[in-house]
């Protein structure tokens, strides 16, 4: 396994602990799950979960780039992204 | 082939659902006559009116209404152009003359509405590669100022002082940002934690723009809002205001001390292209922003009106929206929107009009009965509104 690849299970694995206290429906998560379909999030729910990701990974996911991101597996990558912009 | 309207069916099927039960449409009330700020006429009958932005009762002030008659005999009916060609008179000078003088500020930019206000202002000043950071409560105009121009888009939560500090400090330090607040925010009637949200943002670099729409006239010494009353006005680049709530006619405004500021009026879009407010109008507001200079005794009975309201609709046994007294707006929490209905028609048939409020321009899919007090509801007006709101709330079981 590279480097980057662990770093994306790590990020992966964060991503799905935080993911969890609002997994109030308990959803089985995966890279493909949806989080305004699948999870059925308001915004509300939606600011608290980004916060929190903002928090840890210390960056900042703005509403633009959160209308790209549907999945989680597309969140993982854009955080992968902005860390290794950060670097 | 595909009917654009499908994604309204939800909206249309919950309306229905909700007529169907008798109700009177909460969204289609007629004013028949309007008989002074307090008071209409609506289904026949007299109501007190609970639920308009008449916060300072200018709507029938004599000298206002004169103004009014004065410059539509003098000017005509309206400019027939934009305030970049040949939609700008005295009027609308003299109404910027006044807003500065009102602020005691270097400038003043008066567009056609307040909601043209925030987005023209917002989406103008913060562009490509800016961002701009703002309460997640914001009203509707700043988000849509927000998505007309291209900033990245950062909210945080409601009034929450460290989730603004944490989120400027994220961004690139070389970039430039736009902090947008409210001095009111109209749904709970809660006002911002201005002094500590002000100064953090001018440590991290940010410019300050303020909407003080539902404060202006009323909150603050000389009624220029909430940004006054906590002492940070100096450091706010920008306030954002209407003609009408308080004013009590129509537009909306900017006032700013930035030394470039006048250049707005030649690149900001909803500034451009749209024709200009009437004579009438601009005349109204000048009148009218100029007496509330001077209305500090009108403030103070305002402010009597609030907390005694506020205190008899707990002591009522209601839930609101704030622990104490913020501003003229007094949140009543309804359990939900079939409830809330049927209040808000239980309080009609009293004889008395609030705004039912529901999601989306309620926070946390809440529904509210939004009061809005006036400087000209009497004592006996408000001892009356309590009285209907115990008989209503008893006939709909929200209170025992």
């Amino acid at each position: 396994m590279t480097d980057t690849a662990s770093d994306r299970q790590q990020t992966y694995a964060k991503v799905l602990e935080l993911i969890a206290p609002f997994n109030k429906k308990g959803v089985a998560i995966t890279e493909a799950t949806r989080f305004a379909q699948d999870l059925e999030w308001d915004s509300l729910t939606v600011l608290d979960f980004v916060a929190n990701i903002e928090d840890e990974f210390d960056v900042i996911i703005s509403m633009n780039m959160q209308a790209e991101i549907e999945t989680v597996g597309q969140l993982v990558d854009a955080l992968q992204r902005l860390t290794a912009a950060r670097a | 082939m595909p009917d654009l309207f499908s994604k309204f069916d939800p909206l249309i099927a919950q309306r229905e659902a909700l007529l169907e039960t008798g109700l009177t449409d909460p969204f289609n009330l007629v004013m028949e006559k309007v008989e002074s700020p307090t008071v209409a006429i609506c289904n026949g009958r007299r109501t007190i009116l609970l639920g308009t932005y008449n916060y300072m009762g200018m709507t029938f002030d004599p000298d206002v209404v004169a103004a009014g008659k004065q410059a539509l005999d003098e000017f005509g009916s309206g400019t027939t152009g934009s305030r970049v060609l040949n939609g700008t008179y005295a009027g609308h000078k003299a109404v910027e003359q006044a807003l500065r003088d009102f602020y005691a500020m270097d400038h003043a930019m008066v567009f056609s509405t307040g909601y043209q206000a925030n987005l023209g202002v917002i989406s103008t000043i913060a562009g490509k590669d800016d961002y701009i950071v703002l309460d997640i409560d914001s009203h509707a105009s700043i988000y849509d100022g927000c998505k007309m121009g291209d900033a990245q888009i950062v909210p945080f939560r409601h009034n929450d002082i460290e989730a603004l500090e944490k989120r400027l400090k994220r961004i690139p330090p070389d970039a430039g940002k736009l902090v947008v607040l409210e001095g009111v925010y109209s749904m709970l009637g809660d006002v911002a934690p201005l002094k500590e949200m002000v100064a953090i943002s001018k440590a991290n670099g940010a410019m300050v723009l303020v909407d003080e729409a539902h404060s202006m006239g009323f909150i603050g010494e000389h009624g220029r809002g909430v940004a006054e009353a906590q002492g940070v006005i100096d450091d706010v680049d920008f306030i954002v205001g209407t003609f009408s709530k308080s004013v009590g006619t129509v537009g909306g405004f900017c006032v700013s001390n930035h030394p470039k500021f006048e250049i707005l009026r030649l690149v900001c879009r909803p500034y451009v292209f749209t024709a200009s407010l009437p004579p009438s109008v601009v005349a109204t507001a000048a009148t009218s922003v100029r007496k509330l200079m001077d209305s500090a005794d009108k403030r103070a009975h305002l402010w009597e009106n609030s907390k005694r309201l506020h205190a008899g609709l707990r002591q009522l046994g209601f839930q609101l929206g704030t622990d104490e007294p913020q501003s003229a707006i007094i949140a009543v929490i309804m359990p939900d929107l079939e409830t809330g209905a049927a209040m808000w028609e239980a309080l009609l048939d009293e004889g008395l009009y609030v705004n039912l409020a529901r999601p989306p321009a309620t926070p946390a899919g809440m529904t509210l009965l939004r009061c809005s007090l006036c400087a000209l509801h009497s004592e006996e007006q408000v001892g009356e509104i309590l009285g209907m709101f115990a008989a209503a709330g008893r006939a709909t079981g929200c209170i025992s």
